[in-house]
């Protein structure tokens, strides 16, 4: 396949074109409308055989999606921060009631003030939600996510709704050079869809009832037990993913991390910045490395402890804050994570690029010195907030 | 016995969709109402319900009244989710997967209606789903105890508008869904009340046989909400049509055409004496919802004749 | 998932996939019949056969027998006495369930 210059939020339309999908539910907002808008013209050309329903708010658009889904056929729809958040109760339903949705979030801070600019303070709002959710970096991963995405989601094995969030403008309004895949490629990897029940009057089904008390948590381990065990069919598809296109991923991503004393960890597009402050304090001697979690929920707990490996300090950004409890989300559950281990080490908790807001390769060598600082002076060390004046 | 002309019987489709087993209040309007409607609707539907007393009477885990296809997710969103469902429908026949045609049906309380599901109506109404939507009005909310509505009558006591020292109750009048159903330029909108069982069920299967969205406003008696002896249910829905309280009417492609018509309509009185919530209105309340019956009635007339 | 086993006796893994109820209309072994504190009694001298008792019946439990007269069905019957009402010849008397 050629090499092409895309925007991400466009690759991502690419990908949800070349899953066939079948409805898409779709409503503005700010980063991720290039989506809706590049899937509006796919569809008005004749590229996209899809119905596409542009709704009256995300509320309505998720639940389009839950009747679309449920009736069995292929469902997408996108969204960012302040939308998501619209869409926060019908997001839990669609992952109860076990219909696999596949939605993008472009990560956007949420308001007030109002900022459309990218921070994860909208994909932590829904942690708990049952969503298999997944980390891209770039336009490549939000490409390559997505159609994962819809073979993760609708395996027999799994039946949950994803999301493949990325960052707002980072991800989705940079033009970078990556490669699609064929069609031909794409349809041996992903199989039609098809659910075990659905609305169908020759099999005429109750969705949606309601549970007394002494039910209701039975309920509920019943859905725990398989979102906990879709783990196999997630590494599955990926490994799959990666023999047809060569590209491999991995829940937890590593990069010269396995001697590392010092590691750097976070989620989003940051990372790539990391790498580059990773490379030049290897080059002064210091043995610095980089963690990405790319599979957020279900937590890669067993991966995270084998990634820590044998590194004194760990430093976490964190581009969400959290008030008034332990600032960072991912800080905190990665701490809880390393919490069982004999022999772990110390976290430091950084926060930054609140809103849009950058973080440069130098601020990543001065949160690896404060990292530092902080670990010999010993004691409880309170998360800090990095690049704020 | 072979004289009688009325074998009600032969005149109704004889299947049930809906079940007794379920747990409504004892001599429930709007039950009997969904019924008729489902009765009506047959086998090949698909039910999306919005919160509310059908929807928890009828499915409480892990046992279900429903004999046809149905799906509750929300409160407000029973149109939006009918939306989903009906577009899947038209792709799964265009790619020549469809195994069936059914017709979707979304269905929902007053306040699912014109409260909190007003937004996701209009959209789909705006958007041209090809669905049927009922409203079982039986003005409040009644599932979680007889809170008020925008469809709680003028003068209606409710636990959110109690009659009290400084208050006669609701002081709104009561919102006028089809007028709202009609302003969307739908092809059909039409009234009606289970006491008219025939009525109802010549509007349940014109509704639902009109290509586009359709609109149905049922008029659903509440015992134990409206406060009566549960025996009068059918009585009371044939008070408020004849008192021009609850007027039976259809609108297709903007005409108006009255279902039924009365020489003289009964005091409202004889409607309101009735029912326990109203029983506190003192007499010029009772003559100002008089006056606003005939004033709204005689609006509806106006409309037959543009 | 039957209405049989009370809830108490079902089991996490008893749950189906997204708590999906498949056996349609299987709240029809939920009996409501002893909801009521009235229950209503036909005479056939008066009853027309018309029906209107069945189709104004909310549970609709109303059902023809082969004589063609039209029995409430005691085991969902609520006792509302709709039917009495508006039976036309008023050939339906509610009387106490004690009775």
């Amino acid at each position: 396949m050629k090499m092409i210059g895309m925007e991400g939020a466009h690759a991502v339309a690419e990908a949800v074109k070349l899953a066939d999908t079948e409805v898409i539910a779709a409503y503005p907002i700010t980063p991720q409308t290039h989506i809706v808008e590049r899937l509006a013209e796919m569809v008005a050309n004749g590229e996209l055989d899809a119905e596409y329903i542009p709704v009256e708010s995300e509320h309505s658009a998720m639940s389009a999606c839950l009747g679309s889904s449920a009736t069995g056929v292929r469902t997408f729809t996108a969204t960012a921060g302040p939308g998501l958040e619209l869409m926060h109760e019908v997001v839990y339903i669609a992952s109860s009631m076990r219909l696999p949705i596949v939605m993008a979030v472009t990560n956007r801070a949420l308001s007030a003030p109002l900022s459309v600019w990218g921070d994860h303070s909208d994909a932590m709002a829904v942690r708990d939600c049952s969503w298999i959710q997944m980390f891209a970096e770039n336009g490549q991963q939000a490409f390559d996510l997505t159609l994962c995405a819809f073979r993760i989601g609708e395996d027999p094995n799994v039946l949950f709704p994803v999301m493949v969030h990325m960052d707002g403008f980072h991800v989705s309004h940079v033009v970078e050079p990556l490669f699609l895949l064929e069609k031909k490629q794409v349809d041996k990897f992903l199989p039609p869809y098809h659910r075990p029940y659905s609305l169908d009057p020759g099999r005429p089904a109750t969705l949606g009832a309601f549970a007394v008390p002494v039910i209701f948590s039975e309920v509920k381990k019943s859905q725990s037990e398989a979102f906990a065990s879709t783990k196999p069919a997630i590494l599955q598809a990926w490994k799959e993913f990666g023999d047809i296109s060569g590209r491999y991923y991995q829940p937890v991503e590593q990069y010269k991390s396995e001697d590392a004393k010092v590691l750097l960890l976070m989620m989003g597009s940051f990372g790539e910045t990391a790498m580059v402050a990773v490379d030049e304090l290897r080059q002064r001697g210091e043995k610095v490395g980089l963690i990405r979690l790319r599979l957020w929920r279900p937590f890669p707990f067993e991966e995270l402890r084998q990634a820590v490996g044998n590194a004194e300090i760990l430093i976490v950004l964190d581009r969400c804050i959290s008030f008034g409890g332990p600032p960072g989300p991912l800080c905190s559950e990665v701490k809880a994570a390393l919490y069982s281990l004999e022999k772990r080490p110390k976290v430091v908790g950084f926060i930054g690029g609140l809103g849009g807001r950058d973080i440069s390769v130098e601020q990543f060598r001065e949160m690896v010195a404060r990292g530092r600082e902080a670990v010999a002076r010993g004691g409880e060390e309170e998360t800090q907030m990095i690049g704020v004046r | 016995m072979e004289n009688f002309a009325i074998y009600v019987p032969r005149l109704l489709p004889q299947k049930d969709f809906f079940i007794p087993g379920h747990r409504a209040c004892i001599g429930c309007g709007e039950a009997l109402a969904l019924r008729l409607v489902t009765k009506t609707l047959g086998r090949d539907v698909i039910i999306s319900n919005a919160t509310g007393c059908m929807e928890i009477v009828s499915s409480p885990y892990p046992t279900t009244s429903w004999r046809v296809p149905w799906i509750h997710t929300l409160f407000e969103n029973a149109a939006a989710v009918a939306s989903g469902i009906e577009r899947a429908l038209k792709i799964l026949e265009r790619k020549g997967k469809a195994t069936a045609k059914p017709k979707v049906v979304a269905m929902g309380g007053d306040g699912a209606t014109s409260d909190i599901g007003i937004q996701a109506l209009s959209g789909a109404w705006e958007r041209g789903h090809d669905f049927l939507y009922v409203c079982f009005d039986n003005e409040a909310y009644m599932n979680t105890g007889i809170q008020r509505s925008s469809a709680t009558p003028f003068g209606a006591s409710t636990t959110t508008s109690p009659a009290g020292k400084l208050s006669i109750g609701q002081t709104t009048w009561k919102k006028n869904m089809a007028a709202i159903a009609v302003a969307h330029d739908i092809p059909y909108v039409a009234t009606a009340c289970p006491s008219y069982p025939f009525d109802l069920i010549d509007k349940v299967s014109k509704a639902a046989s009109i290509h586009g969205p359709t609109y149905l406003h049922i008029l659903s008696v509440c015992p134990t909400g409206w406060r009566h002896p549960t025996d009068l249910t059918i009585r009371m829905g044939r008070l408020a049509v004849e008192t021009g309280v609850f007027p039976l009417y259809e609108v297709e492609n903007g005409k108006y055409k009255l279902s039924m018509d009365f020489p003289k309509l009964r005091p409202v009185r004889d409607y309101l004496k009735l029912q326990g919530r109203f029983r506190h209105l003192p007499e010029e309340e009772i003559d100002r919802i008089q006056e606003g019956v005939k004033r709204e009635y005689e609006k509806l007339k106006k409309k037959l004749e543009a | 998932m039957s209405a049989k086993r009370k809830e108490t006796d079902l089991t996490w893994r008893d749950i189906d996939i997204g708590a999906v109820i498949t056996d349609a209309g299987n709240a029809i072994e939920y009996k409501t019949g002893d909801w009521r504190s009235e229950r209503p009694v036909l005479n056939k001298e008066r009853c027309i056969k018309c029906g209107i008792c069945y189709i104004y019946c909310p549970e609709g439990c109303i059902r023809q027998n082969n004589e063609g007269y039209f029995a409430a069905d005691p085991y969902y019957c609520k006792g509302c006495g709709i039917c009495a009402r508006e039976c036309w010849t008023q050939a339906i008397k509610m009387v106490p369930e004690e009775e």
